[in-house]
């Protein structure tokens, strides 16, 4: 390879951590959410999602694939990272490793969400409803399990949305940057309120 | 007789190492103390008797140094754990004892002495410079705003010291991220009239191998940096400018030099 294209890869990856998979992770807690409206609230929910034309075609593209291109190329990302926070012990090195590890726990975590639900039902070994979900939390340790993950992403994605500001020179100064952290500090506690809102419906 | 402040030792713990390869270890000197001193000046009080706190004779500790008022980046070191410049480290502001250890993001030529090639071939690599020489008298260049002058002067004192690249977790032997001191320059050649004419060509040497994408923001460089140099600020300046270089080299005309 003549030409170095690290650059477009690392625009990619960063891209590709807002659009799609950040607005899916959105979109998915927000449909979760409806669990706290009743059960059959949510099967509804659920069965829309389900019956969306072109269904599979937009689980690859616009989930799966985009996904799968962020995890391993953030799994590379921050395994070449040499971690000092003994020596610079501020705020900002500090989100930066909560940022690699939250990422590789996301991996541990959806790797293993995917394939208790989405590969279960595609096998046929399951039914994507109410039910499904109340199983697998009625399990305190998958409970806590889960509100790791969520947490793990909200944070992930509000964090991120900061650094994508950066990344493409969005916010360039101090102060826009300061303003910036409170703004995706706001971002990640609302996400987590209708996350761990929906977890919560499916056990109590 | 003796006086309170003759008496008074501070201890150096030094981390050596004799040759570029061999293995790293520590040792620790007792030099008298003098008021205002500095680290380099504990250091020739050690060079001056090179006995170690056993009181055994070891060999004479090596560093790099040249200007002694931190304008020239020689003599950056690790001390007490931060990277920073060994002339103007009070040794009165430090804790005791005092360890002093090489930037290890750079190769060790030995003890303390470290080698910062890497950051001149970057600086060459993004063309740090404002190209004019040629066969003819090329006359007077575009002026320069004066206020423009003053904010481009912060950015000119970098003096390469590689505090910044020390600091950073992204520049270490996994990655080839030529780390913040470098990109910084490329905003300071880009801000100059005469330097904006080879603009694209910064751009485009920064989006290369080991250039501006590898930065993760953990924004320790603004920190670290002696001078003050708005680091991050640049980054983030030079990300918006690396965008639309990007766009340009697709998108863009045959005629992209200064537009
Ligand atoms: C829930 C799914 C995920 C979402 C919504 C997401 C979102 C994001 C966003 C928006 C960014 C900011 C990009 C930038 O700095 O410009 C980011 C960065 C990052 N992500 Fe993810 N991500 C997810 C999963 C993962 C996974 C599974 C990994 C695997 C380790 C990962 C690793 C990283 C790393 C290392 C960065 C920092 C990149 C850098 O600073 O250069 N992410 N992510
Ligand atoms: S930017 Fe600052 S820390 Fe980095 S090399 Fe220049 S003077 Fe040293
Ligand atoms: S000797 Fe020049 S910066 Fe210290």
């Amino acid at each position: 390879m003549a030409k170095n294209n690290e650059f477009l890869w690392r625009r990619l990856h960063s891209l590709l951590g807002i659009i799609p998979v950040g607005l899916f992770l959105t979109q998915h807690l927000i449909v979760n959410h409806f669990a706290t409206k009743g059960v059959d609230a949510f099967n509804e929910a659920a069965h829309f999602m389900e019956s969306l034309p072109f269904r599979y075609a937009l689980e690859i593209f616009v989930i799966f694939l985009p996904l799968m291109f962020h995890a391993f190329y953030g799994i590379y990302i921050a395994f070449t990272a040499k971690n000092n926070t003994q020596r610079f012990s501020t705020f900002r090195n500090w989100m930066f490793v909560a940022q690699r590890i939250t990422g590789i726990f996301l991996v541990i975590f959806i790797a293993w969400h995917v394939y208790e639900t989405r590969w279960q039902v595609a096998i046929g070994a399951d039914k994507a409803d109410f039910n499904m979900m109340a199983d697998i939390l009625g399990n305190p340790w998958m409970f806590g399990f889960y509100v790791a993950g969520v947490l793990a992403a909200t944070f992930h994605l509000a964090n991120g949305i900061w650094s994508f500001l950066v990344s493409w020179g969005i916010t360039q100064s101090a102060a826009s940057q300061r303003v910036a952290t409170y703004v995706t500090l706001g971002i990640f506690v609302a996400l987590s309120v209708v996350g761990i809102r929906a977890l919560l419906a499916f056990v109590v | 007789m003796v006086t309170a402040t003759e008496a008074k030792k501070i201890t150096v713990e030094i981390q050596r190492q004799d040759t570029p390869d061999s293995e790293p270890y520590w040792e620790a000197f007792e030099v008298n103390y003098r008021p205002n001193m500095n680290v380099i000046s504990a250091l020739m009080e050690i060079r001056q008797n090179p006995v170690n706190k056993d009181g055994k004779a070891t060999k004479p500790v090596t560093w790099d140094m040249n200007c002694l008022e931190e304008v020239c980046g020689a003599c950056s070191m690790v001390i007490n754990g931060r990277p920073m410049q060994s002339c103007s480290a009070l040794v009165d502001k430090l804790e005791q004892p005092i360890k002093l250890a090489p930037m290890r993001t750079f190769p060790v030529v030995r003890d303390l002495q470290v080698d910062r090639t890497r950051m001149f071939d970057s600086l060459k690599r993004v063309k740090a410079w404002v190209p004019i020489d040629g066969s003819y008298d090329l006359g007077e260049g575009p002026r320069m705003p004066e206020r423009k002058r003053q904010w481009a002067y912060e950015l000119s004192k970098c003096m390469t010291c590689g505090v910044c690249l020390e600091a950073c977790p992204n520049v270490n032997d996994k990655s080839n991220f030529m780390g913040p001191a470098p990109l910084s320059q490329v905003r300071l050649f880009n801000a100059h009239p005469t330097g904006a004419m080879n603009k694209d060509e910064r751009l485009n040497a920064i989006m290369g191998e080991g250039g501006i994408a590898n930065c993760g923001n953990s924004q320790n460089c603004v920190v670290a940096c002696p001078k003050g140099i708005p680091l991050t600020t640049s980054i983030a300046a030079l990300n918006r400018d690396t965008t639309v270089q990007m766009f340009r080299n697709f998108f863009g005309s045959d005629y992209m030099v200064d537009n």
